[in-house]
């Protein structure tokens, strides 16, 4: 490991302990990793927005290309400037129904098809009570039916609709726990990443001062 | 030939796609339930809906940090406003805002992405300007924090950890931070209520918040909340909505048991 290397990686553990020494309570250390990740992050994204949207979708598009119509975004974009500005600041209000009104317009047909139209085919399949799938099978019509009370809003949850709907709540519950320890486990083995990673810096560490050591780098 | 001259984009892309043509009957329908509604509602026609339980959770936890002279904390999920999840957020926001300009309660908005911040802004001045304390709004009330997640989740556990709200609600679309959040709000023991339709992320809440707004109940709080007749109309005609897909998956059920299989392929989307 060359030392340039050997400073940012001890930059790396040192910022994985500032941040882990969180857990004891709130302090300096913490703090500074804190706003050092605030700070970086906001000036990495002005770069990569820069970079990866305004110079390849307005400076290539526009003046390159030729694409004048690229000049319509970008004048909506200009405008929400005006928000500087006491006076002007309700222009930028085009641009922000103007961005909604895309956005929406293009999320709606999508979110049918991949989260009712799907879902539905994949739900609807033979019901067979001879075979353990069969059985399955019905069980899912049952649950997803049943959850679905629990979202109905238009009446109050009493009675056979109550029933349903206390059926919905607990399959979602079941549903919900199982999530909670896939998570919990994809979370444990990031912390053991890392601290896998402290234990490969600590022998690097190690080796690095007594390679110093030895060429007499130190003295 | 019209749009590759003026705007030079290849003809060759077909403007309409047959093969997703139940899509757009299916959307059809569906929207033709909402104008239904929205038209009722319009005319003042009473719609019922039922009173969620986690808004009382809200008005509780606001009541909480006034009782303790402590801020309220709104996270409105991490998406752009491009999220419905969002907008509905911005809606509580607004209600919430009114809320604390009554009890003359600090409240912070820390945010996630440039485009919700004049959103975000416009609803907490609206807010309180519904409680008619236009002066008590505070501009630093809004904050942009940064675009990355993580930094982001960093930032917002800072202020929980330094301002020590006394209430936190967590309401929009949310990722990996939920937890982290949810976690720390937790061990600072202020109040917590949470809702977001990302159910990979409802688990955390259900297990780290007092109260958790699950799914779809979020957009019904803000319909509910604003008592505007479009939201109540919307809310209305997508319960008819869930009612024909109920039917459809029941009957789709049967007849595929019995053989039967042009009903489901018409829902086949390639």
């Amino acid at each position: 490991m060359t030392l340039v290397e050997m400073i940012w990686t001890s930059s790396a553990a040192l910022l994985t302990l500032f941040t882990f020494s969180y857990l004891y309570k709130d302090n300096p250390f913490y703090k500074f990793a804190e706003h050092l990740v605030v700070g970086v992050s906001a000036g990495y994204f002005a770069i990569i927005l820069y970079y990866g949207s305004f110079v390849p979708k307005v400076i290539d598009t526009i003046f390159k290309q030729g694409w004048w119509y690229y000049s319509i975004p970008a004048a909506l974009g200009i405008l929400m400037w005006t928000r500087f500005s006491k006076k002007f600041s309700w222009i930028s209000r085009f641009s922000l129904a103007f961005y909604m009104g895309i956005a929406v317009g293009v999320s709606i047909p999508l979110t049918l098809q991949n989260y009712v139209l799907k879902h539905l085919v994949e739900t609807t399949r033979p019901i067979n009570f001879t075979s353990l799938n069969g059985i399955w099978q019905f069980l899912v019509v049952v649950f997803v039916f049943s959850t679905l009370t629990y979202f109905f809003f238009s009446r109050e949850h009493k009675g056979a609709f109550g029933v349903s709907a206390k059926l919905g709540i607990g399959v979602l519950m079941i549903a919900f726990g199982a999530g909670f320890g896939l998570t919990v486990m994809g979370r444990v083995s990031l912390l053991a990443e890392r601290v896998l990673f402290l234990k490969d810096y600590l022998v690097e560490l190690k080796y690095f001062l007594y390679m110093l050591f030895k060429y007499g780098i130190l003295l | 030939m019209i749009s590759y001259f003026i705007l030079n984009i290849p003809s060759a892309i077909p403007w309409f796609d047959f093969n997703r043509i139940n899509v757009l009957i299916t959307l059809a329908v569906f929207f033709c339930f909402l104008l239904y509604f929205i038209g009722r509602a319009k005319k003042g026609k009473s719609l019922f809906i039922r009173r969620i339980a986690g808004l009382d959770a809200i008005e509780e936890a606001v009541g909480r940090a006034t009782e303790m002279g402590r801020p309220i904390l709104y996270i409105p999920g991490i998406e752009d406003m491009d999220n419905i999840q969002t907008v509905a957020s911005m809606i509580i926001l607004g209600n919430v805002a009114k809320m604390a300009a009554t009890y003359e309660t600090p409240l912070i908005v820390p945010i996630c992405r440039p485009f919700v911040v004049p959103v975000a802004e416009e609803s907490v001045q609206q807010g309180y300007l519904a409680a008619g304390k236009p002066d008590a709004y505070d501009k630093n009330s809004v904050r942009y924090i940064s675009d990355e997640q993580f930094a982001y989740t960093a930032g917002v556990n800072g202020i929980m950890l330094r301002e020590r709200p006394a209430a936190n609600l967590m309401f929009g679309s949310f990722f990996a931070e939920s937890l982290l959040m949810a976690e720390t709000g937790f061990s600072t023991g202020a109040i917590q209520v949470a809702g977001t339709a990302n159910i990979h992320q409802l688990p955390f809440f259900v297990v780290a918040c007092d109260y958790t707004i699950i799914g779809e109940e979020l957009y019904a709080v803000s319909a509910y909340l604003s008592k505007e007749p479009k939201l109540l109309g919307t809310l209305k005609g997508s319960d008819l909505a869930k009612l024909v897909i109920m039917i459809i998956l029941v009957l789709g059920a049967i007849l595929i048991t019995a053989n039967i299989l042009w009903f489901k392929n018409w829902f086949f989307v390639q």
